[in-house]
This record gives structure tokens, C-alpha cells and sequence, in this order.
């Protein structure tokens, strides 16, 4: 994008890292505001990581730079390499990137396993095919086990308007792990589930291959540092500290900027 | 807008099968099917041709626009002009009177060559018009057709102006004369249903499915792996399709095109025909088509027969229009839905059988 964005995306081509998702520089501005300056991270493949920080840190806007929503005004994103700073957002998903959204984006008024059957088919050949879906079609098998995946096989054939909230979180979920996903953005899957899906969110979780990586947004801090291994807080649209979850639990800094204030939800 | 997707009412889950399942068909549609076979046989040539004939070619073209607003959420005014459009196509490369214009091309030619230019400027229609979105799509899709209306009527090279053309005349196929009424009618008949079959079949196919994507949340689609707007352009190609079969049947019935056939009043008939009828499933245009057709034949007489001057005929589709729109949210569809749903709830519970969910 700019010039250093340029330079910085040629010498890493250089080094040519395999990181699964490498952030150098990364800033934004809505107007005056910086809601995001100067990110740079770096998660492995297969790694864990969870984002957290208040509410306004910026922790979505991250979220949504880095699957094409915005377009970052500085900085560059690299994504196994590939330096996708400039793609919209579909050709970063037919690459292996994956989201799940804070506020429910669903397809209301189509069936549970329609709007799975959508998600496979996205990320696979045949998005204008004018062929209705054979039942024993491969993608429509997945789409299948995707929805069993998330305990939804009940509701299969309701319309996502009718589903409840906890449902309908799930679903996002099922869309997210849709395709061969190699690296997923959780945006607060917990938040609004009952005790008993967060139970069934954290097994799901913690289930997925070991390739698949991913980070994770999330208030409830019992379940953000279950189902992490490093974690990155934020604040003001900065990153102030990395760590393993233990060492960021610990940290005084931390706690009086974010655990004290209490788990808020949205 | 509650445009949800229901093939086939009640059947909707049968109907995610690779086939739709029109052999599981209940009785009453069977029984409709029949009735539409046996028409012919009782009424005039004025109902074959002027009611039932037209109905079923408006709906055609009115069912281009619900496929595009009912599952694509884009209100386009464009769709009569790329049916006028394919009408001049099949006047310029085929027979008519105005013989120092028209090429005299057979029909296995000049009808696929009228359609694909019809697909094409349809394509170009909708290539400017899915940047926009709600009252920015429908305004700029209107100026496409009041653009087209006023060239038409001005260039005398291509179009013929004023007068357009005449003597545009189906093809005798099978040695059948489809002009006449019996034969108008089944040949309309037959588009109708292949067309309206169509829709309902790509409905639930995965463009179709894409498609209904787009309508409820563009951004997820692209997040999903969809090109949103390389979809929404393809949607306007498919539906100018089913336009242009719909403007070539309207054509052969007058056996004119002229630029009154895409006049702005004729734009905005074919939306009054969608909306009326309904938008969320593809018999509603041809509910809206028939209505429409009745009002404009007979409400002059019963205008007429109350001491009303004729003219006021277009208050009565306004007022009824004004109505539709004021008491359901999707046309004669919605109102028939929600009867239907008060209909089967208990009288106790307020719950509908198989509510569950």
C-alpha cells in the first residue's frame, strides 16, 4: 500500500517466513481517529493466540482489516507468506482464512443447512453452477457433518430467523470451520451462550485439528485462556503486551487495566 | 422486506432434493394444471388471446424482476425495457413491414440472436446498476429505461422512430399459425411454465442459493468466498433471459414494437405487477400479471356503469396498488400467506401446527 508497507512486504518475501499470519505496521484511521496504529504480530501456524482488551481497543477493527472488510490504511498483511494487504475479502477466504462476527451475519431467511451448504460452496469451484445439490454431493456431506459438528442437526432444515441466540452462534461457528480452513478469527463466539454451549464452545475449540490456527476475541476469560496459548492485549488500538496466559493472568499492568473492570459482554 | 424463500409451501423440504417434486405434487395443483390445459376450450378468442395470453407474457417479464428483487433484493425498473429491446432485436433481424430495416434472417438465427443482445444489454444494465443500492438502483435502472425510450422514439436508422415496427410475426412452426388465439395461448402457457419452473428450479441451486446470500448479507458473502458483485451481475444476465422470452411473446401478440411497448407507464405496470402479485415466490407475478389484466379490460366498463368518466381507470389500479401495499407486505402472496397461517392456528393456543421450532 504505502511506501514502507512495500519495502517491508519485499524483505519479508525475502525471508520468506511461513508464519501463518504476519502483521507489519498495521494502522488505521476512521477520520482522525486511530483505531488501530502501528500492529505488528506474528502467529505461527496451528497457534492459538487470544486478542483481548476493553471495549474500543480496536480488537474487531483487527479483525476486519485483516479479512478485507476495511482496507488498512497503513502497514501490510502477509498470510502464509502471500502478502494479501490489498485482496478483498473473498480471494483471503478461498486462501484459507476464516471469521466469525460479533453480531450474528446470517442469512435469515434461509435454512441452517443452507447457509453451511453457502459456506462450502464459497470456498470451492461451482459458485454460479445452476445444478441444484445432489443429497449425497460431497459438499453437501460436509455441509451435513458441519451442522452435526455444532449440535444443530435438530434444527437442520429451520430457518435461521426462527433459530434462539445460542444457536445462531453455533451456526457462525459451523461457517467458519466450512472448506479446508487453515487459520480462523473468532470474534467473542462465547458471548451471550449459556453455561452449558460454553461448555460445548471450549470442546469444539479445543477439537479442532492441531493445523488449524486461530485467534479468538473474547470477555469470558475462563474461556479466552482455556482454549489459548499466547494472548495479546490491547488498548487504544494498540498492542501493550504478549504472553503466555499464565504470565498475562499475573501481569499487575493487566489486571488494572482489564481484568479489574470486570467481564463485560458486547 | 419479508422476502423468505418457501418453494412449494409446505413441500418446502421435499423440495431440496436434487428434483423438485412435482410428482408428489398435491391434488389441487394437478387439479389447477388441468384447468389451465383445458382452457382453450370454453373461452372466446378475446380471453385467449387479450387475458390469458397477455397474463402469462407480462408475468414472464414481471417474473424476471421478481427473480432479480425477490431473491436478489435489486429492484430493477430496466426489466420491460430489455423485453422491448429483444422485441426490436427480433423486428430488425426477421420480417416486418418496414422492409429497408429488417434482415429477413430465418428464425433458428434471428430469435437466439434477439436474446442473446437482449442478455447482453441486460448485462450491461446490471454491470451500472449493482454498485447501487436500494432507491440509487431503482433510479438508475429507470433512467436506462426512460434513455432507451426516448432513443428509440428519435432514431430512425435502426429503431424507425415513432412508429417502430410492424408485421412482426412468430415463426410457422409445425405448420401452426401461433398467433391464433388457441395457439397463442398454449405457446404462452408453455414459456410461462418452463420459465416459472426454471426459477423455482435455480432457486434452490447453488447461484440461486448465492443469490438469496447477497439479498440477506452481502459482506458475509464476500467473507464466505463470494464475489458479491460478479453474483448480482450474473443475476441480471439470467434474468434478462426470462425478459426477453417474456417481451418476444408481448411482441408476436400485437405483432408490433414500437417505443409505447417499453413507454415509462410500461416500466412502472411491470413493478405494480410484481409487487401486487408478490415477490418472495415466482407465482406472484403471474398473480400480479392476471389482476392487472383484469382491472385494465374491465374497469373502464365498471367505471363506466357507476357514471365515472373511463379514463379514471388508472385511479382504480392506484387505489389498489395503495392498498396492497398499505395491508400486506407481499402482495396477494402475503395476504394469502397470512390468511392461511390464522387459518390453521388453534383458537386456543395461538399456535400453528408444526410450530415447534
Amino acid at each position: 500500500m504505502t511506501d514502507t508497507g512495500v519495502t517491508i512486504a519485499e524483505r519479508m518475501s525475502a525471508n520468506a517466513t511461513q508464519s501463518a499470519l504476519e502483521l507489519r505496521g498495521l494502522g488505521r484511521m476512521f477520520g482522525a481517529l486511530a483505531a488501530l496504529a502501528d500492529i505488528n504480530l506474528t502467529v505461527r501456524p496451528g497457534e492459538r493466540r487470544a486478542v483481548l482488551g476493553s471495549n474500543g481497543a480496536g480488537k474487531t477493527t483487527l479483525f476486519n482489516c485483516i479479512t478485507g472488510d476495511f482496507l488498512p490504511t497503513t502497514g501490510s498483511i502477509r498470510f502464509f507468506g502471500e502478502d494479501i494487504t490489498a485482496f478483498p475479502p473473498q480471494e483471503r477466504i478461498r486462501r484459507g482464512l476464516r471469521r466469525t462476527y460479533q453480531i450474528s451475519l446470517l442469512f435469515t431467511h434461509l435454512s441452517v443447512i443452507d447457509n453451511v451448504y453457502l459456506a462450502c460452496r464459497g470456498v470451492s469451484r461451482g459458485r454460479f453452477s445452476l445444478i441444484r445439490p445432489r443429497r449425497d454431493e460431497a459438499l453437501m456431506q460436509s455441509a451435513v457433518e458441519l451442522v452435526d459438528l455444532v449440535h444443530l442437526a435438530e434444527v437442520r432444515d429451520t430457518i435461521v430467523a426462527e433459530l434462539s441466540y445460542g444457536q445462531q452462534r453455533q451456526l457462525e461457528i459451523a461457517m467458519a470451520l466450512a472448506g479446508a480452513p487453515r487459520f480462523i478469527l473468532f470474534d467473542e463466539p462465547a458471548a451471550g451462550l449459556s453455561p452449558t454451549e460454553r461448555r460445548d464452545l471450549i470442546e469444539i475449540l479445543t477439537n479442532l485439528p492441531g493445523h488449524m490456527g486461530y485467534i479468538i476475541i473474547e470477555h469470558d476469560m475462563d474461556v479466552a485462556l482455556r482454549v489459548s496459548e499466547s494472548v495479546t492485549m490491547m488498548h487504544n488500538g494498540r498492542i501493550f503486551k504478549e504472553g503466555r496466559p499464565e504470565e498475562i493472568e499475573d501481569d499487575e499492568e493487566v489486571q488494572a487495566l482489564y481484568l479489574g473492570g470486570g467481564h463485560g459482554h458486547g | 422486506m419479508a422476502v423468505t424463500e418457501h418453494p412449494g409451501g409446505e413441500t418446502a423440504r421435499q423440495g431440496s432434493g436434487f428434483w423438485p417434486s412435482v410428482w408428489n405434487a398435491p391434488a389441487s395443483r394437478w387439479g389447477f394444471a388441468a384447468i389451465l390445459l383445458l382452457i382453450p376450450a370454453a373461452a372466446g378468442d378475446f380471453w385467449l388471446l387479450q387475458v390469458y395470453g397477455w397474463t402469462f407474457a407480462l408475468g414472464i417479464v414481471a417474473l424476471s424482476l421478481q427473480f432479480l428483487g425477490g431473491y436478489g433484493g435489486m429492484v430493477s425498473l430496466a426489466q420491460m425495457t430489455i423485453a422491448g429491446f429483444a422485441g426490436y432485436m427480433v423486428a430488425i433481424f426477421g420480417t416486418s413491414s418496414v422492409e429497408h430495416i429488417s434482415l429477413g434472417w430465418p428464425w433458428w438465427l434471428n430469435i437466439p440472436a434477439a436474446i442473446f443482445l437482449a442478455v447482453i444489454f441486460g448485462t450491461i444494465t446490471g454491470a451500472l446498476a449493482v454498485r447501487t443500492e436500494g432507491i440509487y438502483t431503482i433510479m438508475i435502472t429507470l433512467a436506462i429505461a426512460a434513455a432507451f425510450f426516448f432513443f428509440v422514439n428519435q432514431d430512425y436508422v435502426l429503431f424507425n422512430g415513432f412508429s417502430g415496427f410492424n408485421s412482426v410475426l412468430p415463426p410457422t412452426l409445425f405448420g401452426v399459425d401461433w398467433r391464433e388465439p388457441t395457439a397463442y395461448y398454449y405457446m404462452t402457457l408453455f414459456f410461462a411454465v418452463l420459465a416459472y419452473g426454471v426459477v423455482l428450479y435455480v432457486s434452490r441451486s447453488p447461484f440461486g442459493l448465492a443469490l438469496q446470500g447477497v439479498r440477506d448479507n452481502p459482506r458475509r458473502m464476500a467473507a464466505l468466498g463470494f464475489n458479491v458483485t460478479a453474483h448480482r451481475i450474473a443475476a441480471y444476465a439470467f434474468a434478462s433471459v426470462i425478459a426477453a422470452v417474456g417481451g418476444l411473446l408481448l411482441v408476436w401478440s400485437n405483432a408490433q414494437v414500437s417505443p409505447g411497448t417499453q413507454s415509462i407507464d410500461w416500466v412502472i405496470n411491470i413493478l405494480i405487477i410484481a409487487v401486487v402479485g408478490g415477490m418472495s415466490r415466482p407465482i406472484g407475478p403471474f398473480i400480479g400479471a392476471f389482476i392487472f389484466v383484469l382491472l385494465e379490460n374491465w374497469s373502464e366498463t365498471a367505471l363506466a356503469w357507476v357514471g365515472l368518466s373511463p379514463e379514471r381507470f388508472k385511479l382504480v389500479i392506484g387505489l389498489g396498488f395503495l392498498a396492497i401495499v398499505l395491508w400486506s407486505r407481499d402482495g396477494v402472496l402475503g395476504i394469502w400467506e397470512s390468511w392461511r397461517a390464522r387459518s390453521r392456528r388453534d383458537p386456543l393456543t395461538g399456535r400453528a401446527p408444526g410450530d415447534d421450532a
